[in-house]
């Protein structure tokens, strides 16, 4: 481990819990414990991948760490310095820094607005650029993501899904930021689609020297794109550690499920693949014990139920919360 | 062996605003007994609208069938009047959709809208079920059985449960449990994993694979994921700008694909497996269905376009056994068209076959 790259991101037992409203309708009171608690760096240039199933939490962390929503409990640090405690003030110099790109490109784009504006508003704001720099400010950012001049004045109506997503990556780009948070940036995308989206996000980082959160429930997409992945499981993060070694030989019950479950596009079709049980229990009630051990196959026995596991680490770098290897 | 749906040559437009969109241009396609088909593509390559022709749900206008022939068991369904075909619909040939939450009545309970299917089925003169006559109450507990046959656990409760308070795998379930209700002898299924995770689209795969062995449903699954596809069936027809390019059985398919965009196709998609340098691309973008390119309608991003795939159309031929390929590289020049009219099922088409061994 290389502990010489700095950390850009830093999350320290982050915890997000909605409360549930009460009302006649709405029977008791509790939370939905979206993220419970977790904890992971992210190193300067380094891709890092959030993977889990819907409901699992993933979406919830990045939001937390634009703040866009206020977290229950724990740090997220920034270069050192936790946000939480920024002013409004702050975190708008902060957000320049930290650019998201979310999943449907067509509904992040505003309908009546031409490319040119759309990528305009921001310079405007942030940078106060005007007239021809802006411009050709604009004409550079469209360069970079490889959209041509012509696709300037039209509509996103006109394009296609892959130059739709361009377009909000050009506009998250406007500001320079260093770390980009992608949203399932491939899911909306056709899959002959995908891996020229990828190949170009991979171009993108090296030329601006940017930091990438993946989030996406497609493994495939991670495999591909991340250095480091974590895998989560209703608002835990079970298990993490370098891409090839988590997704080659998973330790977690639930990262093997997740893994056999991928249908592969080739002729020979496994055996034998892992079938959960069941669907993901809800967040407001959160199984006592090891959080998986409904569905898990290799449950041990009691242990499982009521004591939650500890983190293990191991010499390869990465981690499981399971009591199989505690 | 005949075979137990057949598209012959289906050419569907569509009238838009800017002009008329060629959608379907002439395609072939056969679903054996006991087959498992899988209609593979990309966004706007005909894939539902195929799905769709078959049980008449395209709306007419804006669409519009400009030639062909869907045959099942024979009879052309095109020709069919719509009291004819609301006995096939749903009887014979039952469509599971992507979506379940839209099929499914948010203000029923699961037992009201299973049993109204299945009484549905009953009061038809069709052929109903095993030729029972069922009364309500022997309904609802076919209606058990059913949840049973797809794996929802405590059926007797769980039936009086409204959708909502289904997960999507679960609504999933009930729709493939309200398609077999009447055991169909086809199968269509569009999409029917697509807005699931991961852990449950194996469950549900996993399901649909038991039910066509147990069962011996005829199955066409539409899917953009070729991975989906390869879990389920036997036989996979790839599809590009509304022809078939391809059609083989999937180890063939992945074994050695044939045209260019398959293999584009394969090599561009993500594989869930250690990654070894860069992901290939198709050069260029889907083309524009209203003005298609003439000739071949992949030859402007096809790597190994030639002269002729800019002026001429190519035909489907099969060049192996069971291996069907539109392109111009797989065709000798003095080579009679006549495969394109001819049959299209395996061995079909013995003699012909053979001429077309030689430019493999």
């Amino acid at each position: 481990m290389d502990e010489m790259i700095a950390r850009l991101l830093e999350l320290k037992n982050l915890k997000k819990y909605f409360p549930l409203k009460k009302g006649i309708f709405k029977g008791g009171d509790g939370y939905v414990r979206a993220v419970d608690g977790i904890s992971f760096f992210i190193k300067e240039g380094n891709s890092f991948g959030l993977v889990g199933e819907s409901g699992s939490g993933k979406t919830t962390v990045a939001r937390t760490i634009l703040r866009l929503i206020e977290p229950t409990e724990g740090e997220i640090l920034w270069g050192g310095k936790d946000i939480c405690k920024f002013s409004e003030s702050g975190m708008k110099e902060l957000r320049k820094n930290m650019q998201m790109i979310f999943q449907d490109p067509h509904s992040s784009l505003n309908p009546r607005k031409t490319v040119f504006k759309s990528v305009a508003e921001p310079l405007t704001i942030h940078e106060g650029m005007r007239g021809r720099k802006l411009r050709e400010g604009v004409e550079e950012l469209l360069e970079i993501v490889g959209l041509k001049r012509e696709h300037m004045f039209r509509y996103p109506h006109e394009l296609s899904g892959g130059q739709k997503q361009r377009v909000g990556i050009a506009r998250a780009l406007s500001l320079h930021p260093k770390l980009l948070i992608l949203d399932e940036p491939t899911s909306a995308l056709d899959v002959s689609v995908q891996a020229q989206m990828l190949n170009f996000l991979e171009s993108l980082q090296k030329k601006m020297s940017l930091t990438y959160l993946f989030i996406s429930h497609n493994l495939a997409v991670i495999r591909y794109a991340c250095d480091t992945v974590a895998v989560m499981y209703l608002g835990r993060i079970i298990e993490m550690g370098e891409t090839e070694c988590i997704f080659s030989s998973p330790r977690h019950p639930y990262t093997k499920a997740l893994v056999s479950a991928v249908p592969l596009p080739q002729a020979e079709q496994p055996d034998k693949i892992v079938l959960l049980e069941g669907d993901i229990p809800s967040a407001t009630h959160i199984p006592s014990g090891c959080r998986f051990h409904t569905r898990c196959p290799e449950k041990i026995g009691a242990i499982c139920e009521e004591d939650e596991p500890t983190t293990r680490y191991f010499s390869d770098g990465s981690q499981v919360d399971c009591h199989l290897y505690q | 062996m005949e075979p137990l749906l057949e598209i012959k040559d289906l050419k569907i437009e569509f009238d838009t605003f800017e002009g008329v969109s060629h959608v379907l241009k002439g395609i072939y396609l056969t679903l054996g007994r006991g087959d498992t088909l899988g209609l593979v593509g990309e966004t706007g390559c005909g894939k539902s609208i195929t799905a769709k022709a078959i049980l008449r749900l395209l709306p007419i206008p804006p669409a519009r069938i400009v030639s062909g022939e869907i045959l099942f068991e024979g009879e052309d369904l095109l020709k069919k009047s719509e009291e004819e075909m609301k006995k096939i619909r749903g009887r014979r040939i039952a469509m599971v959709f992507q979506d379940p939450m839209t099929f499914l009545n948010p203000l029923f309970t699961i037992e009201e809208q299973l049993v109204d299917v299945i009484l549905a089925h009953e009061r038809g003169d069709g052929p109903g079920l095993q030729g029972e006559r069922l009364n309500r109450k022997r309904a609802v507990q076919k209606a058990i059985e059913l949840l049973s046959e797809v794996k929802i656990p405590q059926p007797e409760m769980r039936i009086k449960s409204y959708p909502h308070e289904f997960s999507g795998g679960m609504r999933q379930r009930v729709l493939i449990a309200m398609a077999l209700s009447s055991s169909p002898q086809i199968l269509i299924a569009d999409e029917p994993t697509t807005a699931l995770d991961v852990t449950i689209q194996a469950q549900i795969l996993h399901l649909i694979r038991d039910l066509v062995q147990t069962h011996g449903h005829s199955v066409l699954l539409v899917s953009h994921d070729l991975g989906v596809v390869a879990r389920v069936c036997k036989r996979i027809a790839v599809m590009y700008a509304g022809i078939i390019v391809e059609s083989c059985s999937t180890a063939q398919l992945f074994r050695r694909p044939y045209h260019p965009y398959t293999k584009g196709l394969l090599n561009s998609i993500l594989t869930f497996s250690k990654r070894e340098g860069e992901a290939q691309v198709i050069k260029g973008m889907i083309p524009d269905l209203i003005q298609p390119p003439p000739g071949c309608r992949f030859h402007p991003r096809c790597l190994e376009a030639m002269g002729v795939c800019e002026k001429e159309e190519p035909r489907i031929q099969e060049i192996e056994e069971g291996h069907w390929v539109s392109c111009h590289l797989y065709k000798s020049p003095s080579s009679p068209s006549v495969s394109s009219r001819t049959d299209f099922s395996k061995g079909g088409c013995g003699e012909i076959s053979k001429l077309f061994f030689s430019y493999g």
